[in-house]
């Protein structure tokens, strides 16, 4: 490919990524204003992440965040996945189509329709609102996203694998944990990473869902901007940027050398045929 | 002693009445659907036989392969081994094992831990475990592989791989599905012979799944031919070439000159068989065929000699047009059009380097051939 670098071709990406990160830049910037008014730049601190840390309330919030990111991330993982099992493997059972539209439809559901009915099934069950509703939301909307990646991993998957497996005598639960599991678990931990990620920022949802004592970060971000943007509210912003950007980067990497290292092997092994 | 073919088998527990057969198909019948894979096929396979199923793709030959293995239960009739009804035992509870087309090696273990997979799972020690490892991979000449992963392996490694994995439990029968499919021409021409002598070695039975009749006759004691779910012939590879029972084999197997028509005379052994546009010929081998019956002479190319003259002493000699020539270095291959349209293959080996007077495009030719050099086929 022939790249030149046209003015033209300059000014697109600079609006695109101006587009893109102009706010969130602004936003880091800011948490580390001297100023407590947001838009004016009174010199750089750090005061506000220490403030932050010694807010309880974030804090508090931050700490419920994580354990529903962690129990939902995880529950989902595991129902996604045995979606995603039978939709592959048992392809000839009446009614596949519906269940298929079934398991995706949360995909597209308006969140608030989501939340709404969640909340409603709550009240009628008699379940008080709380640690356990949030997660079971997160759950329910989560799931569905796990199922995409493991079921476009298993679509690929070799079944002659699985076939020799119990050909050399394992029965198909231990092929399923001892080849099926390690063969697919690369696509099963990115779900659970979208399914953690999707856990921590969601704020409709939790809103529907959630009782006292069990609030959320964004939801406590939330109504605390609805008082004022204070700084304290972007650094824990920026400190969240971080986070996610970290681990971003962390699995591009690993997976970048990976693939390097794959390609050296396969041709190490081409030159000693 | 005379026999078909060029090569003597000591090795024929199929003639014997009193053999008992080690794998036996009977009226087997799979159905996928609508679609009926195998149909109502009954098949004997005898111990430390090499057994070929061969056939072009969907005649049913890896669904009887699936149905050994147990991955396919069949939909009516019954699979014995070594006198034992298969129906319901699952795959992991066979003393079959199979090597799968696309060696299925698991990706996530190395080499030897492929290999100790199916040790593992009968409960072996450790110790013997290591030690039949090492075994295997000596075998397969990848002692020094045992700790790579597949992928950081070649294509013939992968196969010799999947081989070691397949034989390490000394399974009674060994299944191939296509072993040699994935390799290159060179690498499967030697894979072959590896292949033979492992099979001699160890003393199992195997049968082998496969598409390439080069494949099928170099190794097999003996071969299948399937065609739509049934067994058109079961034989030597020798007795296929030679005797082939129907036009179907005659020409899926090698290359063959059919001449069709109808019976005229018949002698106990010979036949006089008239062409279509009047021409005779003089076959022995007609064995049911009746007169007035409609058959094909079968005959091929290598049995047919071509000369620029008509040859003095043979029975069956045919005048025609040299249509087209291949070279190939070996041999010499003519497309002969007969003056009834027919278009005749006739190989020569190319034994000298020097020919007196060679033919070339649209010379006169006759070809001549013996009573015996071809078959008579009513299916």
């Amino acid at each position: 490919m022939n790249a030149t670098w046209s003015r033209f071709n300059i000014v697109s990406i600079v609006l695109g990524f101006a587009f893109l990160y102009l706010p969130i830049v602004l936003l880091v910037v800011f948490s580390f204003n001297a100023s407590r008014l947001v838009t004016v730049w009174g010199g750089f601190s750090t005061q506000w992440y220490a403030a932050l840390f010694r807010n309880q309330g974030l804090m508090d919030a931050a700490w419920v965040t994580i354990r529903v990111a962690l129990v939902s991330a995880s529950a989902a993982t595991v129902l996604g996945t045995m979606a995603a099992l039978v939709l592959t493997r048992y392809t000839r059972f009446r009614g596949r189509v519906l269940f298929t539209g079934m398991v995706f439809a949360p995909l597209v559901m308006p969140e608030v329709i989501t939340g709404l009915s969640l909340l409603l099934l709550f009240v009628a069950v008699g379940l008080d609102r709380g640690f356990l509703t949030v997660t079971l939301a997160h759950i329910t909307f989560s799931m569905c996203f796990v199922a995409v990646v493991v079921q476009s991993r298993l679509i690929s998957f070799d079944r002659s694998l699985e076939e020799a497996a119990m050909d050399l005598g394992a029965p198909p639960v231990k092929t399923f944990f001892q080849i099926t599991l390690p063969v697919i678990a690369p696509a099963i931990i990115s779900g659970w990473m979208l399914a953690f990620t999707l856990s921590l920022d969601d704020l409709v949802i939790a809103s529907f869902a959630s009782g006292p004592g069990a609030t959320t970060l964004p939801m406590k971000i939330y109504s605390q901007v609805r008082l004022g943007v204070t700084p304290e509210i972007n650094a824990a912003c920026t400190i969240l940027i971080g986070i996610v950007s970290l681990g971003v980067i962390a699995a591009a990497i690993v997976n970048k050398r990976r693939e390097v290292q794959r390609r050296r092997d396969e041709q190490a092994a081409m030159r000693l045929d | 002693m005379k026999s078909l073919g060029s090569i003597r088998r000591d090795f024929a527990p199929w003639s014997d009445p009193q053999a008992k057969p080690y794998i036996r198909f009977e009226n087997v019948t799979k159905r996928f659907g609508d679609f009926t894979a195998v149909n109502n096929l009954s098949l004997s396979i005898f111990e430390r036989e090499f057994f070929a199923l061969l056939g072009a793709s969907g005649c049913g030959k890896s669904t009887l392969l699936r149905m050994l293995a147990g991955f396919e239960e069949p939909t009516s009739g019954k699979i014995l081994l070594d006198g034992q009804d298969l129906r319901g035992i699952p795959p992991y509870r066979r003393p079959v094992n199979m090597m799968f087309q696309s060696y299925a090696l698991f990706p996530h273990m190395s080499v030897e831990k492929n290999i100790a997979f199916g040790l593992k799972q009968e409960g072996m020690p450790k110790t013997d475990i290591d030690r039949r490892v090492a075994e295997m991979l000596k075998l397969v000449k990848l002692e020094r592989f045992a700790s790579r992963k597949p992928h950081q392996l070649s294509g013939g490694q992968r196969q010799r791989v999947a081989l070691a994995r397949s034989v390490a439990k000394r399974p009674k029968v060994l299944l191939l599905d296509e072993p040699l499919g994935a390799l290159d021409k060179k690498l499967r021409e030697e894979t072959q012979f590896e292949l033979m002598d492992l099979q001699q070695e160890l003393g199992l039975t195997f049968v082998v799944v496969t598409h390439d009749q080069e494949e099928a006759m170099t190794m097999a004691d003996r071969i299948a031919i399937m065609d739509k779910g049934e067994v058109m012939q079961v034989a030597t590879p020798a007795e296929i070439y030679e005797a082939p029972n129907s036009r179907f084999v005659a020409g899926f197997v090698g290359n063959v000159n059919l001449f069709e028509g109808s019976v005229a005379e018949r002698t106990e052994n010979t036949a006089r068989i008239t062409g279509g546009s009047g021409a005779q010929i003089l076959v022995e081998n007609a064995g049911e065929a009746a007169i007035g019956n409609d058959v094909a002479f079968a005959i091929r190319p290598e049995k047919i000699r071509i000369s620029s003259r008509k040859p003095q002493d043979a029975v069956n000699a045919l005048e025609g047009e040299v249509y087209d020539i291949a070279y190939l270095g070996d041999m010499t291959v003519y497309y002969v059009k007969l003056d009834d349209g027919q278009i005749v293959r006739a190989s020569m080996l190319n034994a000298a380097r020097i020919v007196d007077d060679p033919l070339t495009w649209s010379d006169r030719a006759w070809i001549s051939f013996r009573p015996d050099a071809g078959v008579v086929l009513t299916r």
